[in-house]
Order: C-alpha cells, then sequence, then structure tokens
C-alpha cells in the first residue's frame, strides 16, 4: 500500500523519496492567520509613524520593525506555501545560499545613495531657492540661456 | 509532508536528481530565483535614488483614497485590502495544490477559479490605483505657477508645502522627485504584468484540469509549479508593500 501509494505521487524518475501528502489544510490555514497578523502589525507600525510623526531613531526604529515583520512574512510564505522547507537539505541551499547576495547588494548600495545625498547637501543650493516664485519672463540666476 | 530520508545517503551517485525534485520543478526554482534578482534590483535601485534624495513624500499621505469614498483620508487602507486579497489568493492556490496531491479533480477546479478570481481582483484594485494617482491632480508651483499636475513617470504634484500658498482651499507645493512616479509605476507595473501572467497560467491550468489531462499523467506536478509561480508573486508583493507603501 506505502509502495503504490508513493507510485501515485512520484511525477518522475529522479525523485528518489516521494511527500507523503499532508492529510489536511489544519498547516495551511495556521499560516494565513500567522500572515494576516504580521500585516495587521505591519500596517498598525506604518500608520503610527504616520499618526505621531516620529523622527531620527525612533522612526529608523519602527521601520526596521516592519522589515523584519516582512522577512517573517517571507519565510512563512516560502517554506510553508511553496513547500520549500519540505525539500531536501541540497535543494534549501541551492536556492537560498544565492540570496545571501543580497546583504551586499542592499549595504553597498544604499551606502551609495547616501553618499549622494551627502554631496547633494554639500554642493546643491536649498530647493526652495530655485523654484520661488519669480517672474514670468526673469532668467533662472546662473541658467546658460 | 515529510520525506524519509535514511541517514547518510548519497544524492551525488548518480542516476537521479540530487535535489529530489523533478526537472521542471528544479527549473521554476531557478527561475524564481533569477527573478528574485530582478525584483531585487528594481527595488534596490529605487532605495538608492530615494535615499540620495533631500525630500521624499509621505506614502500615509500619497496613498490615502479609497473607491467611492471621496475625498476621506483613508491612508493605506486600499492597499492592505490589495494585500488581503493576494494572500487569500495565495491561500486558495495552496488549497489547489494540496487536492492536487490528493488527485482530486474537481477540489483542483473549485480552488483554481477561487485563486483566478483573486487575481482579477487584485489586478482590478491595481488598474483603480493607478487611474486615481494619474488623474488626481494636485496644485503645483512650476515656474512661478500654480498648476494642477497628476502623478505620472514625469511628474509628481507631492514636493515639500510651499509656506502660506493656498490654491482653491488646497495647500501648494513644488514639485516633488520624479523618481517617486517612474519607479512606483515601473515596479508595480511589473509585478502587476507578473500578477497578469500568473491569472493566465491558472486559467491554463483550470482548462487542462477539467480535459483530464492531469488525470490521465497520473499527477497534478504541473498545478505545484503553476503555485510556485504564483506565490512568488504574492512573496515580491510582501517587499514591494514594504518598500512603497509602509516604510
Amino acid at each position: 500500500m506505502e509502495h503504490e501509494h508513493q507510485q501515485a505521487i512520484a511525477s518522475s524518475p529522479e525523485i528518489t523519496f516521494a511527500h507523503e501528502p499532508a492529510p489536511n489544510t489544519k498547516r495551511i490555514w495556521k499560516t494565513f492567520w500567522i500572515l494576516l497578523v504580521l500585516t495587521i502589525a505591519e500596517l498598525a507600525l506604518g500608520l503610527s509613524h504616520y499618526i505621531f510623526h516620529m523622527e531620527g531613531w525612533l522612526l529608523l526604529f519602527v521601520k526596521g520593525g516592519m522589515i523584519i515583520l516582512s522577512l517573517c512574512k517571507a519565510v512563512y510564505i516560502v517554506s510553508i506555501f511553496m513547500h520549500l522547507g519540505d525539500e531536501i537539505r541540497n535543494m534549501k541551499l541551492t536556492i537560498l545560499v544565492p540570496l545571501l547576495l543580497f546583504i551586499w547588494f542592499v549595504t553597498a548600495f544604499l551606502w551609495d545613495g547616501v553618499a549622494w545625498k551627502n554631496l547633494r547637501n554639500k554642493f546643491d543650493r536649498p530647493s526652495t531657492e530655485q523654484v520661488a516664485p519669480a517672474a514670468h519672463d526673469a532668467q533662472k540666476p546662473g541658467g546658460l540661456d | 509532508m515529510s520525506t524519509h530520508v535514511p541517514a547518510g545517503y548519497k544524492w551525488w551517485t548518480g542516476g537521479k536528481s540530487p535535489y529530489n525534485v523533478s526537472y521542471g520543478k528544479l527549473m521554476m526554482w531557478l527561475f524564481l530565483l533569477s527573478d528574485t534578482f530582478t525584483f531585487g534590483a528594481l527595488l534596490i535601485s529605487y532605495g538608492t535614488i530615494r535615499v540620495s534624495q533631500p525630500y521624499w513624500p509621505d506614502p500615509n499621505h500619497v496613498y490615502n483614497a479609497f473607491p467611492l469614498m471621496g475625498h476621506a483620508d483613508l491612508p493605506l487602507a486600499f492597499v492592505s485590502l490589495m494585500t488581503f486579497i493576494l494572500i487569500m489568493s495565495s491561500v486558495t492556490m495552496v488549497l489547489a495544490v494540496h487536492e492536487g496531491h490528493k488527485r482530486n479533480r474537481a477540489g483542483v477546479e473549485k480552488w483554481l477559479l477561487w485563486t483566478i478570481l483573486g487575481g482579477f481582483m487584485f489586478l482590478g484594485c491595481q488598474a483603480w490605483e493607478w487611474t486615481h494617482l494619474i488623474t488626481g491632480s494636485h496644485p503645483v508651483l512650476i515656474d512661478g505657477v500654480v498648476k494642477e499636475i497628476g502623478t505620472t513617470i514625469s511628474m509628481n504634484p507631492f514636493g515639500p508645502a510651499v509656506p502660506g500658498l493656498m490654491h482653491d482651499g488646497h495647500q501648494v507645493t513644488v514639485p516633488g522627485p520624479i523618481g517617486f512616479g517612474s519607479f512606483f509605476f515601473g515596479i508595480t507595473g511589473f509585478h502587476g504584468f507578473h500578477v497578469f501572467s500568473g491569472v493566465m497560467l491558472n486559467i491554463l491550468m483550470y482548462f487542462w484540469t477539467r480535459g483530464g489531462r492531469f488525470d490521465r499523467l497520473g499527477h497534478y506536478e504541473m498545478i505545484e509549479k503553476v503555485g510556485l509561480y504564483w506565490h512568488f508573486v504574492d512573496l515580491v508583493w510582501v517587499f514591494v508593500f514594504l518598500c512603497f507603501y509602509l516604510i
């Protein structure tokens, strides 16, 4: 019986150990509730920094919280809904190890963005000066035309 | 869903997949991995431009409209609905995959139809949101003249406020960073295109299931592969939601 069952599920001779079908949908619905609660927590954080006008370190802390909650949601979707958690170690590592490149990508590019911002703040004129109401035909100061 | 592998089993001796998955499923995973880097590159370039700007619009202020609610200020309400629709459609998709494991054709058909409905609802919401952003104009001071402009890939009315300048009872602003609209429409558009492709694939799966194709094959693995793609679309939305609406 066990053997017959596996024959029915194994779709390819490449598969050595077929998965047994889950007995019920309990795990799926549990994951749904977890995702819903995490999303509501994200929304609460997103609205809180709008309502309470947070700034500086507190704002960064709230944004960091939302990033961590999003990563948790990603883990649940990939592990349970995409069934990566049920695959063997070789498969998991093949998918997950290349994602480590993102640590470098995010760090390097955001660092570059901040460097640009610092250069702008140092050398650009304040933006309000450039767009202040002026006579229609007046030349912009420093314009080449 | 447990896999019983004896300890010390040799995976790399040839003649079988060392990943214990079929060729098609492995290729779907590798495609999704590459697509992760495409979306990653788009979102990281958005982040780079955003942090390089001295001013960036507050998403709570930009995305505050809801259909049929007029000018009521409802920050993030509509996008929460969109997120809920997409999570729900991910659940119905995984239920279709679950029925496929049990080779229950009627169950697969039912949950695929719900997933298709969820996909169309999400696309409809996105169409409404885009229309609202493009056509909803705000007074902006450009070259000394107040103009009414909407949000497009080349215009952004959500700049800093001009102190004391009002127009028809609305606060006048200066133009905001152009990158706001370009990245928003570019990335949500690319994600919407993925949702659209996913809906098309699901419709194809529905007809293949109805036609008895998977019963003849003896397994419903194709539903699993399309399911992987559909969950990936939901996964990308988690990060689009984070980067554009929450942060």
